[in-house]
Order: structure tokens, then C-alpha cells, then sequence
């Protein structure tokens, strides 16, 4: 059954796959994890604040994002980004928003409803010692998070953080709905072309599959070097 | 915003001759529905099953239940999705791949099934820390009763687990419910499936996709409102969540 396969299509596209593929997808991995980690800490500042507004809408919008299937929001960002780009530059027609720019948008502020929930509980697990000696010190609000709270909410929920990561890095394959070339897509693309589905697909998989579970043994061993002995 | 609204554009007949837009978002709600389902289903029982060996004493169990969750665990669903749609037919026998591509609703099958065997490494997760948790006095206990291990598991550890378990698993299975808009890609028009082509027939960009978020969004709420009714029906007295 596999005599009729051509496992060769994959070395004749590889630079292809990886140069333009995976850059794609490493590079929107990667910015939408930072940006979703900056909007999400913020949004679960908002949710612990203490003023009761904030923290609704900090909370309603986290319960939207989360209840929505990741392929609608992507819809809706595609077609609604233009408008706001429009609305905020002031320009008389909708703007150009490429693909790289609205899979980004769309990653970062889907992600941040998921991120800021770690985060939420990430400073919930701080002692009220902490921030009660911050303040004993003398310390703002913004100090005391930025210096005693922060740092350890992040150092506790690294690993979460980052097995996180890993499904996002996944779920960006989801921009395929929108044609654009990030792994899946340029490997799709290859496919389509050369009528090589089975082989194309297969790789993809192994690729996928490789590189998540590297990376959640990296986790898994960085879990167990952080960890604080209590 | 210089958007041409319409709301009306709802009422008015859809081009495929079905009825109105509504009926087209209405048909693509069932289709979401019935997948979810099935997918659950499925999800449930293969992910008992693997959850179940994950903690049983044997090594072999272990192993397998470990490498099942790996192997579902660490590929994205749209890829598996495409594995069981294009690649699984070409590498049965010939008969068995042509069964498999004509048959009737393919992209239905294929992503319940798709979906399910995905979600099932999940629940086999949260059931296996489950079991995990419980004290080890009840399996000791079942033990000394003279209970064998399956006696044990289906009268003593899997009640108290699957009661414990019940809140993740209920954003599991909201995540089912997600997950089935994936399916877009093998060709399910289900809810975000109808929501885009109502786009594409009537140009209504946000009407559609403010229609079919309100849509998720009430699912949402009925599967939560659904849910809590349902573990406080069977909260363990005792335990936090109890009487």
C-alpha cells in the first residue's frame, strides 16, 4: 500500500515548509504568547482589583472569548480589524490588514482570556503576607506588583504558562481557514499542488507531533527544576 | 463605521432555496448539536476507558494509556481531522478506502469521530487525576471487602470520581461543543459554517457572525445552567461541593 507513495515530496518542499511554514507559525506562536501574557496579566489586575467595574468587564470578557469557538473569532477579526483600523486611524474606507497582522490581533486577544485566567490564579496562590509586607514597606500598588507579587505569580505558573504555549502553537494551524501559509498551510498548499495529500498530511502530523512533545518533556522537566521546596 | 447594516437580512429567503437565512443558521445549529454529541459520547467512553488504565496498577495499562494521550494529546485537532478525512481512506485496502470515501456524510462521521477520539485524551486525563485523588482507605477498603479490581472500580472508585470530575468535565464538554467548528475544514457546515456562507450569499459580514455568536453563547449557558443543576443533584455529602 505504501509502494504507490512518494515520501520524496517532502525533501523537494522542505525549505519551503520551513522557511516560510514554520517561520510563520513560530514567529505567531511567539508574539501571540508574549502579547497574550501582557493583555492577560493586565485583564487579571483588573479581575483582582478591587473596583467592582473593572472587574465585571474584565470578567464578561473573558467569559465571551472563552465560550466562543476559536474559528469564529478568527472570522470575526478577519473581516472586523479593517473597520477598527479604519475607526482608529480615521481613514475614509476600511484599511488593509495583512495576514500576519490579523492572525496576530486575533491570537493576542483570544489568548489573553486563557492566559489571564493562569494568571488570576497564579497571584491568588501568593500568600496575603506578601503584599501585606510590601505594604508595611511602603510600597504602591504598582510597586508591590511589579516587585513582590508579579514575579512570583509568574515563576509558580511558568510550567501552566507554558504547556499553554504549546496548545497555542497548535491552535495556530487554525489560520488555515483564512489560506494562509503557515506550516499546515504551505504543507496543504504542496499537497493540493502535487496530488500528494497522504504524504504531505502525514509529515505535517510528525512534524506537529515532534516538536509538542519536545517541548512538553522540556516542561515537564523545567517543572521539576523551579518547583519551590516549601 | 460605514457598514451597511440590515438586520432584516435574517427574514429574507437564503439563495440555496432552504427557507430563510435563520433556517440556514437553524440547520447549521443542529448539525452543531448532533456533532457535539456524538463526539462526547465518544469522548466519554474511550476516555473512561483510558482514564481507568492510566491508574491501574499494571505497567503495560499505564504505558498504553500514556502513549494514547500522547498521541492525541500533541497533534493539532485540524491535522487529525485531516488524517482520518484524507489520509486514513488511501492507507486501507482498496475496498475499505472506497467504502470509506463514499460514504454519506462523511464530514459528520468523520468529525465526530475526529473530535471525539480528541477530546477523549482529555477526559482521560481529568478522569485518571480523579481517581488519582481519592483516598487510598476506598480501593484498600474494596480490597478488604473482597471486591475484585473491576468490582472495584465500577462500584466504589468510578462514582466517587466521575462526581468529582464533573466541573472539568463540563468545560470539556464545552470544548466539544467548540472544537466541532473545526470541522469547517473537512466541509461540515455546521454553525460557523452557515455563518460564513450566509457572508458569502448576502455580504452581512457581522449580522451573520453576531447571530451565530449569540447562538455559541447561549449553548454555553444552558450546558453551565444544565450542568450546576446536575452536580448538585449528585454532590457527595461530605465534600465540599455536598450537602
Amino acid at each position: 500500500m505504501f509502494s504507490t507513495l512518494d515520501f520524496d515530496v517532502i525533501r523537494r518542499s522542505i525549505g519551503y515548509l520551513f522557511y516560510e511554514g514554520m517561520t510563520f507559525t513560530l514567529t505567531l506562536t511567539a508574539l501571540s504568547a508574549l502579547g497574550g501574557l501582557i493583555f492577560g496579566t493586565l485583564i487579571a489586575l483588573m479581575r483582582l482589583s478591587g473596583y467592582k467595574l473593572l472587574g465585571r468587564i474584565a470578567g464578561l470578557y473573558v467569559d465571551f472569548m472563552r465560550s466562543l469557538p476559536l474559528v469564529l473569532v478568527i472570522f470575526w477579526f478577519y473581516f472586523l480589524v479593517p473597520y477598527i483600523g479604519q475607526w482608529l486611524t480615521g481613514a475614509s474606507r476600511p484599511i488593509k490588514v495583512g495576514a500576519f497582522s490579523s492572525s496576530l490581533i486575533t491570537f493576542i486577544m483570544f489568548e489573553a482570556a486563557y492566559f489571564s485566567e493562569i494568571m488570576r490564579a497564579g497571584i491568588q496562590s501568593i500568600s496575603k503576607g506578601q503584599p501585606a509586607a510590601a505594604n508595611a514597606l511602603g510600597m504602591t500598588y504598582s510597586q508591590t506588583m511589579r516587585y513582590v507579587v508579579l514575579p512570583q505569580a509568574f515563576r509558580n505558573m511558568l510550567p501552566v504558562l507554558l504547556t499553554q504555549t504549546i496548545v497555542l502553537f497548535q491552535d495556530t494551524s487554525l489560520v488555515y481557514v483564512l489560506s494562509i501559509t503557515d506550516f499546515l498551510g504551505a504543507a496543504s498548499k504542496v499537497a493540493q499542488r502535487d496530488g500528494r495529500l497522504v504524504e504531505m498530511y502525514l509529515f505535517a502530523a510528525a512534524v506537529y507531533f515532534t516538536i509538542s512533545c519536545f517541548a512538553s518533556w522540556g516542561v515537564r522537566r523545567l517543572q521539576a527544576r523551579i518547583s519551590i521546596v516549601r | 463605521m460605514n457598514y451597511n447594516w440590515n438586520w432584516h437580512i435574517f427574514f429574507e429567503p437564503n439563495p440555496m432555496g432552504t427557507g430563510t437565512y435563520l433556517d440556514m443558521l437553524l440547520s447549521g445549529l443542529w448539525l452543531t448539536i448532533k456533532t457535539a454529541l456524538l463526539a462526547w459520547i465518544i469522548a466519554l467512553v474511550a476516555g473512561s476507558f483510558i482514564g481507568v488504565l492510566r491508574t491501574l496498577p499494571s505497567n503495560t495499562a499505564q504505558w498504553i494509556g500514556f502513549l494514547y494521550v500522547e498521541f492525541f494529546r500533541n497533534m493539532p485537532l485540524l491535522v487529525q481531522l485531516f488524517l482520518w478525512f484524507f489520509v486514513l481512506p488511501e492507507l486501507l485496502p482498496r475496498a475499505a478506502g472506497l467504502w470509506l470515501k463514499q460514504l454519506p456524510n462523511a464530514p459528520f462521521w468523520t468529525a465526530a469521530i475526529g473530535v471525539g477520539l480528541f477530546m477523549s485524551a482529555r477526559v482521560a486525563v481529568q478522569l485518571g487525576a480523579g481517581i488519582a485523588s481519592l483516598p487510598r482507605g476506598q480501593k484498600q477498603a474494596a480490597t478488604a471487602l473482597g471486591l475484585t479490581t473491576a468490582q472495584t472500580y465500577r462500584y466504589v472508585l468510578l462514582p466517587l470520581a466521575f462526581r468529582i470530575v464533573l466541573p472539568p468535565l463540563t468545560s470539556e464538554f464545552l470544548n466539544t461543543i467548540k472544537n466541532t467548528a473545526v470541522a469547517i475544514t473537512i466541509g461540515l457546515i455546521e454553525l460557523t459554517g452557515q455563518a460564513r456562507s450566509m457572508q458569502e450569499f448576502s455580504f452581512q459580514v457581522f449580522e451573520a457572525f453576531t447571530a451565530a455568536t449569540v447562538i455559541y453563547l447561549l449553548i454555553n449557558f444552558i450546558v453551565v445552567t444544565g450542568m450546576r443543576f446536575l452536580e448538585r443533584r449528585v454532590a457527595i455529602p461530605g465534600y465540599i461541593s455536598g450537602k
